[in-house]
């Protein structure tokens, strides 16, 4: 166990931002383990995540932030001030921690190939509640060893809330630029210091020595602006904060960087400086940052104003129900929330009418849901009752369901709902060539710019359907329940997917495959007519008996 | 070998009348169910109005729970801080029956939702009172009367206002229950079957398990009984009518927690025993009568009545006594505002606020039971000749229920099975008469098929009068009853018949009507029954589906929808704690447990007078003392319906006046005067302060000026007397 008083100098609040900025590996002791030594897993607490969901660092936080709002000058270093004093203790076992990890990252780049960034921008939307970071990365192989995999690094806080991470190769110029996407995976990368979480990207064909490919990086992620003030009234707007670093957090040493970050709205309360860095309108720029070696992390804090629905489905369930009678019923399940800043106060249903441009900004009345094409039988109630503002407009391409909840949603509030509709079978179930039937269908939710937190798929498959199997793009949890609907005998055979954090970006399409015989079909009228039958064949043998005792 | 070929195609006609029949009833069956609902096509499949949210609620809590726990079910939901013991205080019929229907089409895997059955269960069970119409019609005057009964009852407009899909009370089940009873007693007493009196007693059963109008049952029948003996029709077919009635049935009905002991302690319940003692010292005068001569007979006669006069009297003196010594007489509030209508305006405000419990107007009958108001004195008439005793009970219902339905609006639903029956029989005896002279005297027709025509319609009838006659001499005779139903039948055959060569044509030359004017006479009968069916749809259509939880309106740019019931129930269920106090008015609290899931301080169930004046006093009272009584009662939310903005005219501030008469009813400092200016009750400016300082006045008209800068009230027509003010104590 190796505490530096280096290290606990550093967590100091009166540290420089300077000396922050320095890579962590500089900043790793210099005492040399055997190679080999296998990283422990720590409980890792690292002084840079600002989201550390303890009830004293937020409240810490949320102090420090009120002073930033104060101070206008003064508020990068204060922003910068180490958070938790309080914290110390566990701390101090996080930098055992990183002791260890910056150890083992020098040993680690011995063996593995060695890449260098040579340039890398990134840019940052953060117009919805949902955000988007685009990454190019143009990455150089300086190693002796060719590359077959490139590593991405995140700070444990963003981890969590990574919904999705998509990356593509691109070839050519800007004129003829083609995309060839790659599969990504999560990875331990054992050097990873301070809990950082790894995906790597596999490359088509190795990078040779000396090459460079461009890679382009969508990471999506959810539940990351954090609404400061926590409540507002309804007259106020919602301002939120951004965390994060103004170096990318990456295993390589990066050249040349640049980051781009979108706010919503040109109303930025204030943002961390790190020079160089600035603000046109409604985008900051941070860097451009030459030579930055690897892990280098350097925090920084975004306040600004947004008013998007910060529209939440808490849990969906979605049933797609086959019948092979011609249609597929879709029941959705919804548990809404509004998971922007909490509503204060009391609510006045005439000011939010009679001016909805200052009153409850943040708030939202409708939402809209993006159907298939030919939808038919829509229906949009509750548990109890129809709901009766909606609307639906439907073309050849797709089909459009406004839907406004009984209530405007103000921060914190709750709805649930439900919406159903039907759809011909010919758009979505397939025979594939060895036979077996498939559904192709969509996976995400339907609504437009929400996060699901829990989003669970039942596939319910007609009576006598077999072998079931599910295809989809990434991963999920699978599992096969059994149902009983109208006048089963044996039941249906649900194929259950599970996933967490969905985001828009997952609305791609899923197959379910399984055999079915047709002879299935008629099982249950066939039941129902020889039912029927038999009743009546009873009523006229009654009719036709003498049972009573006496003659 | 004639009277062979008649055999055989009186069969036959009797085979496809059958089938003719049976298909009609299947046919009024889905008119009965399908014009109720017009609700669900125009509006949507929820559950209407108030209490039905109650049922609904318990329902929900039956299917989940199960049966025992049901019986058990403690409900602290409602009357914060006492709850309520849901299992001995609600009429489980109805909830029972949904919650079967819906365990068994769950069991057979048709998955519909507890809402989707309640919802339904009314007018499923509309088209099984249809038929149990036409039962007890047909067991009174036959066939074509039964069939007519059945299809006015599917559709009278009374009925419909209670049993339109989503009306999911208990008068739902309990008409078809009471109508079946009466055909069970109907049918004992034509058949003298020990077997039918027991399925009555059980059908009184599930009558008492539904309603609490199953004393209506308790007290009719014994009047009819009574009626039978004093007027010298007393046979053994009635006391097997009777007696196992009263005590299977008063056994079973104590089953019901509801009502318990009140079976045999109530006064509701006295009229049945009398009888009974009365039924049997008959029966022993008839046996006594049947053993000794008639000499000895009468001696025996003045020396019982001697004793008995002395017994009787004593007894009676201190039944009389022992009745007297309670307060309410033993009766309980509803029954007595029945027997004396000025009662509960005079002693109970709570019961007179209610305005299904106000005496019905002129035009409400002729809303609810239409032209039948015209056909109902044919009927009785058509009833007295030949009076048997199956048309002597009818004639005994119709009479009543006039009586009661006079006394409250919501017994108009008693009447209209009545009016219905009564309707019906009048008219197809109206057919009946017309159709046959307008046969006799169309020329080129045989004999044969004017025998035929006679036979459908009237022959049926005659039979029946005829069974009911040899039933009597067969009781004289001291047959027994098993052998003389199959005897019963074989003379059915005979006389079916006999009656169509011998006994039609006679008849049929008394009754004989001019060609002309019969037919007129059918027209204008048809266009009667074309009017009524043209006024049930529309009052099926407009003035009875609206399920009062979702409002329209029309206007120049479309139907609009205000759904702001359901709005605040939503709210409250998904944005306040579980265990929050919500304060209403008590006709909203059994949607706010349903539909909002929270605590309420007063609901539907109007048991505690005490505490809904508390409530009551609250709201009239000023900010400050409401406050108080309001944080006495954990009050988080307060809940004002308020439709000044919109026009819905049933709002809270129209029905203030009974919060502060029920307020004041208990505590006496609220006065009712103080909120009247000359005796008028007003919001404007010429309001009293009282009335302008009261909480109910605060909350409705809360920056309600700021809404058009006047504040003109839009249900009241005024504009309203104070303006802007503030809220200290309560929160928006």
């Amino acid at each position: 166990m190796f505490v530096q008083p280096k290290r606990e100098k550093e967590i100091k609040p009166s540290q420089e931002r300077q000396q922050r900025n320095t890579s962590l590996q500089q900043l790793g002791p210099k005492n040399i383990l055997p190679l080999g030594y296998k990283c422990p897993r720590w409980p890792i607490f690292s002084p840079y995540s600002f989201s550390l969901k303890t009830p004293r660092s937020t409240l810490e936080q949320s102090r420090r932030d009120s002073r930033v709002r104060q101070t206008g000058e003064r508020r990068d270093d204060d922003a910068m001030e180490a958070p938790q004093s309080s914290l110390r203790s566990a701390l101090v076992f996080s930098f055992i921690a990183i002791a260890y990890l910056s150890l083992l990252v020098r040993s680690a780049t011995l063996s593995s190939p060695e890449l260098q960034i040579l340039n890398a921008e990134r840019r940052i939307d953060l117009t919805s509640h949902i955000i988007r970071v685009y990454l190019t990365l143009k990455v150089e192989n300086t190693g002796a060893a060719p590359a077959s995999e490139i590593f991405l690094a995140f700070p444990p806080a963003q981890v969590d809330h990574l919904a999705i991470v998509k990356a593509a190769a691109t070839f050519g110029k800007k004129k003829k630029k083609s995309y060839l996407p790659l599969d990504v995976n999560p990875t331990d990368l054992p050097d990873a210091p301070n809990g950082a979480k790894c995906f790597s990207i596999s490359l088509v064909s190795p990078l040779k020595t000396g090459e460079s490919v461009t890679l382009e990086v969508l990471y999506i992620l959810s539940h990351s602006l954090e609404p400061f003030p926590i409540e507002i009234s309804q007259s106020e707007s919602q301002l939120v904060y951004y965390h994060d670093s103004a170096i990318i957090l990456s295993p390589y040493h990066i050249k040349h960087q640049t980051t781009f970050i979108k706010t919503s709205s040109p109303k930025v309360e204030s943002f961390t400086r790190v020079e160089p860095s600035d603000r046109v309108g409604t985008e900051l720029k941070y860097g451009p940052y030459e030579d930055r070696h690897s892990y280098s992390f350097s925090p920084i804090i975004v306040h600004f104003e947004n008013n998007n629905p910060f529209a939440v489905v808490e849990e969906l369930v979605r049933e797609v129900e086959i019948s092979h009678w011609g249609s597929l019923q879709v029941t959705e399940r919804y548990k809404l929330v509004h998971a922007g800043a909490r509503h204060k106060g009391v609510f006045s249903r005439l000011e939010y009418q009679h001016r909805p441009q200052f009153s409850g900004v943040s708030s939202f009345k409708h939402l809209l849901a993006t159907l298939p094409p030919k939808v038919h039988s829509v229906y949009y109630r509750d548990e109890i009752g129809n709901i009766s503002s909606s609307h639906l407009r439907t073309n050849s391409k797709k089909s459009e369901l406004e839907i406004e909840p009984r209530y405007p949603l103000f921060g914190g509030w709750k709805a649930t709902f439900v919406i159903g509709y039907g759809l011909p079978l010919q758009d979505f179930l397939f025979e594939s060539p060895d036979g077996r039937r498939y559904l192709n269908f969509s996976f995400g939710c339907p609504l437009a710019e929400t996060v699901v937190d829990k989003l669970t798929i039942k596939v319910v498959l007609p009576e006598g359907s077999k072998n079931p199997s599910a295809v989809v793009p990434f991963a999920v949890d699978q599992r096969i329940e059994t149902s009983f609907s109208y006048l089963d005998v044996v039941g249906r055979t649900v194929v259950v997917l599970e996933k967490e954090n969905v985001v828009p970006e997952h609305n791609s399409p899923f197959q379910v495959y399984y055999n079915f015989n047709p002879i299935f079909m008629v099982a249950e009228p066939l039941m129902l007519a020889s039912v029927f039958f038999f009743f009546f064949i009873a009523c006229v043998t009654y009719l036709h008996m003498d049972i009573s005792i006496r003659k | 070998m004639a009277a062979s070929e008649g055999a055989t195609e009186s069969n036959l006609r009797h085979a496809f009348g059958n089938v003719l029949s049976f298909f009609i009833l299947l046919l009024i069956g889905v008119l009965a169910f399908s014009i109720r609902l017009f609700s669900v096509i125009k509006y949507e499949s929820v559950i209407h109005e108030f209490d039905p949210y109650f049922n609904y609620r318990v329902t929900q809590f039956l299917t989940k729970n199960g049966i025992y726990d049901f019986w058990n079910w403690f409900d602290d939901r409602t009357w914060y801080p006492l709850g309520r013991v849901i299992g001995g205080t609600v009429y489980p019929g109805l909830t029972l029956t949904a919650g079967t229907l819906w365990w068994i089409l769950n069991s057979l895997n048709i998955p519909l939702s507890v809402e989707t059955v309640c919802v339904f269960t009314a007018p499923t069970f509309s088209a099984i009172a249809a038929w149990a119409t036409y039962l007890l019609t047909k067991e009174v005057k036959g066939t074509g009367a039964g069939l007519t009964a059945a299809a006015l009852l599917a559709m009278v407009p009374s009925y419909i206002s209670r049993s339109v899909a989503g009306s999911y009370d208990n008068e739902a089940v309990a008409i078809f229950a009471l109508i079946f009873t009466f055909y069970l007693y109907i049918k004992t007493l034509n058949t003298g079957s020990l077997l039918y009196a027991t399925l009555n007693a059980i059908a009184y059963f599930y009558m008492v398990c539904s309603w609490g109008g199953y004393t209506f049952i308790i007290n009719l029948i014994p009047m009819h009984v009574l009626l039978c003996i004093v007027t010298g029709r007393y046979s053994s077919r009635l006391y097997i009518a009777y007696a196992p009635l009263v005590v299977l049935g008063t056994l079973l009905a104590s089953l019901v927690p509801v009502v318990g002991f009140n079976a045999v302690m109530t006064s509701e319940h006295f009229a049945s025993f009398l009888v009974f003692i009365v039924i049997h010292v008959v029966a022993l005068a008839y046996y006594i009568k049947g053993i000794l001569s008639p000499k000895m007979f009468k001696v025996a006669v003045t020396l019982v009545l001697a004793v008995g006069l002395v017994v009787c009297s004593a007894v009676i003196a201190v039944l009389i006594a022992m009745v007297a010594s309670s307060p309410t007489k033993g009766w309980s509030g509803r029954s007595l505002s029945l027997l004396d209508p000025t009662y509960a305006s005079k002693y109970i405000p709570i019961i007179a606020s209610v305005s299904e419990h106000q005496p019905p107007t002129w035009p409400s009958y002729f809303m609810d039971i239409n032209v039948l108001a015209f056909l109902v004195p044919a009927g009785i008439i058509a009833c007295f000749l030949p009076l048997s005793d199956a048309s002597s009970f009818m004639v005994l219902y119709i009479v009543t229920s006039v009586y009661f339905s006079g006394v409250m609006v919501r017994l108009m639903l008693v009447l209209a099975p009545a009016a219905c029956i009564m309707s019906g029989i009048a008219l197809s005896e109206a057919f009946d008469v017309f159709t046959r002279s307008i046969k006799c005297q169309l020329p080129g027709v045989s004999q044969n098929s004017q025998i035929d025509v006679g036979d459908s319609t009237s022959g049926s009838v005659v039979t029946q009068d005829e069974v009911v006659k040899t039933d009597k001499t067969e009781d004289s005779l001291k047959e027994r009853p098993s052998k003389k139903n199959k005897k019963k039948e074989r003379e059915r055959e005979r006389e079916n018949v006999e009656k169509a060569s011998i006994k039609t044509p006679i008849q049929k030359r008394l009754l004989v009507l001019p060609l002309e004017s019969s037919v007129i006479a059918l027209l204008l009968l048809v266009l009667l029954g074309a009017f009524y069916v043209v006024h049930c749809v529309w009052a099926a259509a407009e003035a009875y589906s609206a399920p009062s939880i979702v409002l329209t309106s029309r206007s120049h740019d479309g139907l609009h929808v205000f759904d702001d019931f359901r709005e605040a129930y939503a709210w409250l269920s998904h944005n306040t704690e579980v265990d929050d106090k919500v304060a209403s008015w008590w006709d909203y609290g059994y949607q706010t447990t349903a539909m909002a899931n929270r605590t309420v301080i007063v609901d539907n169930n109007t048991w505690n007078n005490t505490h809904i004046a508390t409530v009551g006093t609250a709201m009239s009272s000023p900010e400050k003392a409401a406050w108080e009584i309001f944080q006495s009662l954990d009050v988080k939310y307060v809940l004002v319906v308020f439709g000044g903005v919109v026009g819905y005219p049933s709002d809270d501030i129209n029905k203030f006046l009974w919060m502060v008469r029920i307020g004041g009813g208990v505590f006496p400092h609220i006065k009712e005067p103080d909120y009247l200016r000359d005796g008028q009750y007003r919001i404007d400016s010429q309001a009293t302060p009282t009335m302008l300082n009261c909480l109910m006045y605060k909350l409705s008209y809360y920056r309600f000026v700021e809404t058009d800068g006047k504040g003109f009230d839009r249900v009241r027509g005024t504009e309203i007397g104070k303006k802007h003010f503030k809220l200290t104590h309560f929160e928006e």
